[in-house]
């Protein structure tokens, strides 16, 4: 710990700390995980190196979540479009879901890592897919046409208060914060 | 609580990836461990200690038996013979089993408490006062913990049960947990969330075909619930008839002394035991056959069943004990009056219904042991390991929650039931569960495939705690009604002995009298011829 408090220069330190909802041990534990990542030459510049996707998804925080690619997709700042992190995006993804942050972030934010079209609403077929996406892949896992008709009428009926058979963000963070259980599911820790 | 931090909680980390029923399950078991340990340190402080204590005259006790002058003698004379002389292994076997012999001298029974008062230097320790005391605050303790630990669980069910909470949205949107890191733990995730989905939408589909129902298909349906329920009801009445019919046919043939080989006596003894579990058994698989006729939304039959399945059990202990009763007090030719109860076959009642749960506990024991090593375990073994086709097709019984769970709370309330006619019942209930729980754990690991289903309204704790209660407050009826018949006979023999008193004493006015005239006459004689 001590070895890895010397690698992140203090100012940049006190600068994230101010910029994420993250703990001074949280910065410096996702720098150590972070590093790990990246082979072992490039681990000098950890705050300025990228890691690839496929990196990433080794973490085991990632690695059984069903919404890894999105997560990478909308924390990454890739220019390429890779979806590769940066240190900064790794701390942007640990500070939104962490457990200080506000549940507007963590709505907002959701509601990009649902939105599998990326354009802006949540439409039946982002439904659909987020809806396999929860019950797992797999042919016999997912439900059948009449069941996931039922099911995207009955959240389109509780969610879309403009009834324009779309959800937007202000109706997705309505419905969200009426929900008992999305602030403790919409965790990860390190 | 995300189901992480929940197995993070409970101190075996390893059967918390099988979801949070099974976690519950095992909860209220390590629950009934502590609640039947703290029982039996009640009785045993209160009742037993004194008892041996004075027995053997340490701390300079003395005992004042209850004494026979105002009491008519015939009641309380109680001689059980233990085993005298050389005797057979397997008789000890056999009275180890069926609670005779040995055991019956022993202070495991009602009968070993026969005194009436313990000195410990000056302090008069009222014994049979403390040991009505010691089963009143038993069974408050009991229902008062229950309760105590019931107020939690309703305040977690209200908030992760109620369905008003648990709409479509919150599903959907908040329901993976992003903590999951364990692929074992996704999948298990999955599966439960695909089921919770289609059964939402299913009793949906079902709420609103039951909603759009004609009056034709109305008439139909509530005329076959009518007709179904009588058959329950059918069922219900010759599982009660066929324990009575057991019960009384093994009295008999217990108390004839004639009958001396001990291997078809035992099966004779154990005869409503056998019959009670057939019944507990086959029962619940007929509910659960009858009930899809009904056509009820999948909560509701989910509950009815159970509902029905703990009525089964519980009142078949119920027509037990009523069965002895009727044995106990059956009078054919003034064989009663003295006492109010058949004293000349069954000297010491209380000790023989004691016996009764005592051998209930025990084959019930061995049942679950029996079943869990014999028939479970090898079944997991082979689909396990063996990937023939047939073997895979025929499956596993998963762990279903809601019948292991009633298997405890029938246990649990013989052990209420039996503790105040056996004081020494809660240690043996102690032991019972605390390798029950071991023996489940063991098997229940022992599988690749959690068993998935998550059957929200009857694996919750607080349902548990419910049934529970039930049991517990069918246990104040028969202990009620004991007790009550344990004070009329004391009255009953006391009105008798009162009633001797009176007719010696009138005897003896009448020969005081007869001697009155008798010296009248001699000194009016003297007085004539002085």
């Amino acid at each position: 710990m001590g070895g890895s408090a010397s690698l992140i220069p203090r100012d940049l330190l006190s600068e994230y700390q101010e910029l994420t909802f993250l703990s001074k041990q949280e910065i410096l534990l996702a720098y150590k995980r972070f590093s790990e990542l990246l082979p072992r030459e490039e681990r000098e510049n950890a705050c300025s190196a990228r890691v690839p996707k496929s990196q990433i998804l080794t973490l085991p925080e990632l690695r059984a979540n069903p919404f890894q690619h999105r997560i990478c997709h909308v924390f990454s700042t890739s220019e390429t479009r890779d979806d590769s992190m940066s240190f900064e995006d790794f701390l942007d993804m640990l500070s939104v879901f962490s457990d200080s942050a506000t549940s507007d972030i963590k709505s907002h934010y959701a509601f990009r890592i649902f939105d599998f079209d990326d354009d802006g609403t949540l439409d039946r077929k982002d439904l659909e897919q987020l809806v396999n996406c929860l019950t797992g892949q797999g042919e016999e896992s997912r439900l059948s046409s009449a069941e996931m008709e039922q099911l995207i009428q009955n959240i389109l009926e509780e969610s879309d208060i403009d009834k324009d058979g779309t959800i937007n963000l202000s109706e997705f963070q309505h419905v969200v914060s009426r929900s008992p259980d999305f602030a403790s599911s919409f965790k990860i820790v390190l | 609580m995300t189901e992480d931090t929940e197995t993070k909680l409970i101190s075996k980390p390893n059967v918390g990836k099988f979801g949070t029923g099974i976690q519950s399950y095992f909860s209220f078991l390590r629950f009934l461990v502590l609640l039947n340990f703290i029982i039996f340190i009640l009785m045993f402080s209160f009742v037993t200690l004194p008892t041996i204590i004075s027995n053997y005259g340490i701390f300079n006790s003395t005992i004042a038996y209850i004494s026979p002058k105002n009491i008519d003698n015939v009641c309380t004379v109680y001689k059980p013979s233990g085993n005298k002389g050389l005797v057979y292994f397997y008789t000890y076997l056999k009275d180890l089993l069926s609670g005779t012999g040995f055991l019956e001298v022993t202070s495991l029974f009602y009968g070993y408490y026969s005194i009436d008062a313990v000195w410990i230097s000056i302090m008069r320790y009222n014994l049979p006062l403390a040991y009505l005391l010691a089963t009143f605050a038993y069974l408050a303790l009991s229902f008062l913990w229950i309760i105590k630990r019931s107020v939690e669980g309703f305040k977690h069910n209200l908030v992760h049960d109620a369905d008003p909470f648990q709409s479509y949205c919150n599903k959907v949107f908040a329901g993976w947990d992003f903590c999951i890191t364990d692929p074992n733990a996704a999948r298990l995730k999955h599966r439960s969330l695909q089921y919770e989905l289609q059964t939402d939408l299913q009793e949906e589909k079902l709420k609103q075909k039951i909603a759009e129902r004609r009056m034709e298909e109305k008439l139909r349906i509530y005329s076959l619930r009518v007709f179904i329920n009588i058959i329950v009801i059918a069922i219900l009445s010759g599982c009660f008839y066929s324990i009575y019919r057991v019960t009384v046919f093994s009295q008999e043939n217990s108390n004839d002394k004639h009958n001396t080989n001990s291997q078809v006596n035992l099966l004779v003894q154990y005869l409503p035991s056998i019959v009670i579990t057939l019944a507990n058994f086959i029962g619940p698989l007929i509910f659960s056959f009858l009930i899809r006729f009904e056509d009820y939304t999948p909560a509701f039959e989910i509950k009815l069943t159970l509902l029905r399945c703990v009525f089964v059990r519980l009142a078949n202990i119920g027509v037990l004990l009523f069965s002895l009763w009727s044995q106990i007090s059956s009078c054919g030719s003034d064989k009663c009056k003295p006492c109010g109860y058949n004293y000349k076959v069954y000297p010491c009642w209380e000790s023989d219904v004691g016996q009764e749960m005592y051998k209930l506990m025990i084959f019930d024991f061995i049942v679950i042991l029996a079943v869990a090593l014999f028939v479970d375990f090898p079944r997991k073994l082979l689909v396990t390991h063996c990937s023939c086709k047939l073997v895979q097709w025929f499956g596993y019984k998963e762990f279903e929650i809601s019948d292991n769970v009633l298997e405890i709370i029938y246990g649990q309330t013989i052990c209420w039931i039996g503790t105040f006619f056996s004081p020494l019942l809660p240690v043996i209930a102690t032991i019972k569960y605390f390798i029950i729980f071991y023996v489940k754990k063991i098997v229940l690991l022992h599988t690749r495939k959690p068993a998935a289903r998550p059957i929200r309204a009857s694996s919750s704790n607080f349902f548990f705690l419910v049934v529970l209660l039930i049991g517990l407050l069918l246990a104040f009826i028969p202990l009620g009604v004991s007790i009550a018949r344990i004070i009329m006979f004391y009255v009953i023999a006391l009105a008798r002995a009162h009633k001797r008193v009176v007719e010696q004493l009138r005897e003896q006015l009448v020969l005081e009298s007869r001697d009155k005239m008798f010296l009248i006459r001699k000194i009016a004689e003297a007085q004539r011829y002085p």
